[in-house]
């Protein structure tokens, strides 16, 4: 109960990088005909920030940020992203937000009738309208490196292994360079030592494009290298959050089950 | 309770038309927004069209070889035996090749663009390219609508040349009839209210094809049992619209030519 609290009362002070706010929002409810998934969720992401959300399966995590990026509309609450209220974008307006907002889907997503270079160039082609070939390849070059694929160019995305197509996902969605990253579940179906690869990347990509980012994870090593600040969620609604280490020291038994493996 | 499925019947089925009204809507807005995908237009024009170009082709051949040995016994017992490359020549180019070429591409098409469809939005690779900010509907569901629209009325000509070979080889197994006469006769037998009609359907047939795969697929649920529902569905509806259209254009031609 005190973590409540304390996420009501931190929700303006959190342990953030800097004050601006990129994502704001407030008592969020969402529902699927009959099932209440997300009740009042309040969340606010600073600048330069990764905030790691965790929670069991099935509890709306991707639902919140999926409301994020306008995939699904609230049924009640706001959702700002850069001050913009999302539900009552245009689609044009709508479009713009996202090409500032990358996603990360827990299978990677990628296109699989394109190659990696192929889909590494798609959104620069037809969102940022880039025709110049030689900052294609210079762009698709960088990112790859970025990630450590070089050779994965000229692949499909069914010769790749799991983690390298996390990889390639993550470098598709880094290559428009956003201002905010929404990460579902990124190390999820992965080894743990690939796990850790992606995580330490996840920061490492941060620090280089300087993004703020919002992190679902049930990985609690990748919470642990990623996270400034963690929220815990339960039955719709955020119950905790702080800082890795002031979580695993809660008193609180439900905060404490998450964190078992990890003391 | 008989009531309840009713109204929960008649409420899907006015749910499915109001859908299909909108992505029909948005098909439109987005072919003429600019922005077309001329690269995989003309990738989707190679695997609808060249690809299928086999199976047309054998089962274009079997049915006018099938049709000339169907015809013959009955045409000979009248005495008409000479009619027979008319008679399979308007057969094939008013009603039978069309329609076999338009249900086999339903079959073969309309599934592998619904089953596609709705395994990329399975895998959510629909969703990652809305939140990217390109436009799915642009790059997926136009090119793939604007391709069978074009490759099936072009896929119903070849099957019908394809036929009347057919036709021909049939006729020689029994007869002597040279290649010249046969094409001749088949020809001479055709005017324009055979070829325009006829063409003019299989435009219908494309675009139905294509548009009934692609609302499959785009709407499928997100479970790998829905791609498979996804594709029988396409086939099923995109049959029965081939039917249905054919049935108005016959009543059209009649009306506008007879």
């Amino acid at each position: 109960m005190d973590e409540v609290n304390q996420h009501k009362e931190g929700a303006e002070q959190p342990s953030a990088k800097t004050d601006e706010v990129m994502v704001k929002i407030e008592h969020l409810r969402k529902c699927f005909g009959s099932k209440e998934v997300l009740k009042d969720i309040n969340l606010t992401l600073h600048k330069g920030e990764n905030l790691i959300v965790l929670g069991r399966s099935g509890q709306g995590k991707s639902v919140t940020i999926q409301c994020i990026v306008g995939l699904l509309t609230p049924d009640k609450g706001s959702v700002k992203v850069f001050g913009q209220e999302v539900a009552e974008l245009s689609n044009d307006e709508l479009k713009e937000l996202r090409t500032r907002v990358g996603f990360l889907f827990q299978s990677g997503a990628l296109y699989d009738s394109m190659t990696v270079k192929e889909n590494l160039e798609f959104a620069l082609t037809r969102v940022l309208k880039i025709k110049d070939q030689q900052e294609l390849d210079q762009r698709v070059k960088e990112v790859l490196e970025g990630i450590g694929l070089p050779e994965a160019i000229d692949k499909m995305p069914s010769d790749l292994s799991g983690g390298m197509r996390k990889r390639v996902g993550l470098a598709r969605t880094l290559i428009v360079k956003p201002e905010i990253m929404l990460y579902d579940e990124p190390t999820t179906g992965l080894d743990p030592i690939t796990s850790r690869e992606i995580s330490e990347l996840i920061l490492k990509m941060q620090k280089k494009y300087k993004t703020s980012s919002i992190i679902i994870t049930h990985d609690m090593e990748c919470a642990r290298i990623t996270g400034d600040r963690v929220l815990i969620m339960n039955d719709g609604e955020y119950i905790a959050q702080g800082t890795f280490e002031e979580l695993q020291h809660s008193e609180d038994e439900f905060v404490k089950s998450f964190f078992l493996d990890t003391l | 309770m008989a009531e309840q499925i009713m109204n929960s019947g008649w409420r899907r089925w006015m749910e499915s038309v109001g859908d299909q009204t909108v992505f029909l809507t948005s098909f439109f807005r987005n072919v003429f927004s600019g922005g077309f995908e001329w690269s995989e237009f003309v990738r989707q024009s190679y695997e609808i069209g060249y690809k299928s170009l086999t199976l047309v082709s054998i089962t274009s051949f079997i049915m006018g070889l099938v049709l000339i040995l169907q015809l013959r016994p009955t045409l000979v017992d009248f005495g008409a035996a000479s009619m027979l490359p008319q008679t399979l020549a308007v057969s094939i180019i008013r009603e039978m090749g069309p329609i076999i070429t338009a249900i086999i591409c339903a079959g073969k098409i309309a599934s592998s663009i619904g089953a596609e469809l709705g395994s990329m939005k399975v895998t959510e690779q629909i969703d990652a390219m809305e939140v990217s900010g390109a436009n799915p509907v642009q790059y997926l569901v136009v090119t793939r609508i604007l391709a069978t629209t074009l490759m099936i009325p072009l896929l119903t000509m070849i099957g019908d040349v394809i036929s009347l070979f057919g036709g021909y080889f049939a006729l020689n197994f029994t007869d002597d009839v040279s290649f010249t006469l046969y094409f001749t006769k088949c020809f001479a037998s055709l005017d324009f209210t055979d070829y325009l009609p006829a063409l003019v359907k299989t435009v219908f047939f494309g675009f139905a094809i294509g548009f009934v795969g692609c609302y499959k697929g785009f709407n499928s649920n997100k479970g790998t049992e829905s791609v498979g529902l996804a594709a029988n569905s396409a086939v099923v509806t995109a049959s029965l619209w081939v039917f249905f259209i054919d049935m108005l254009a016959v009543q059209i031609t009649n009306l506008l030519f007879y």
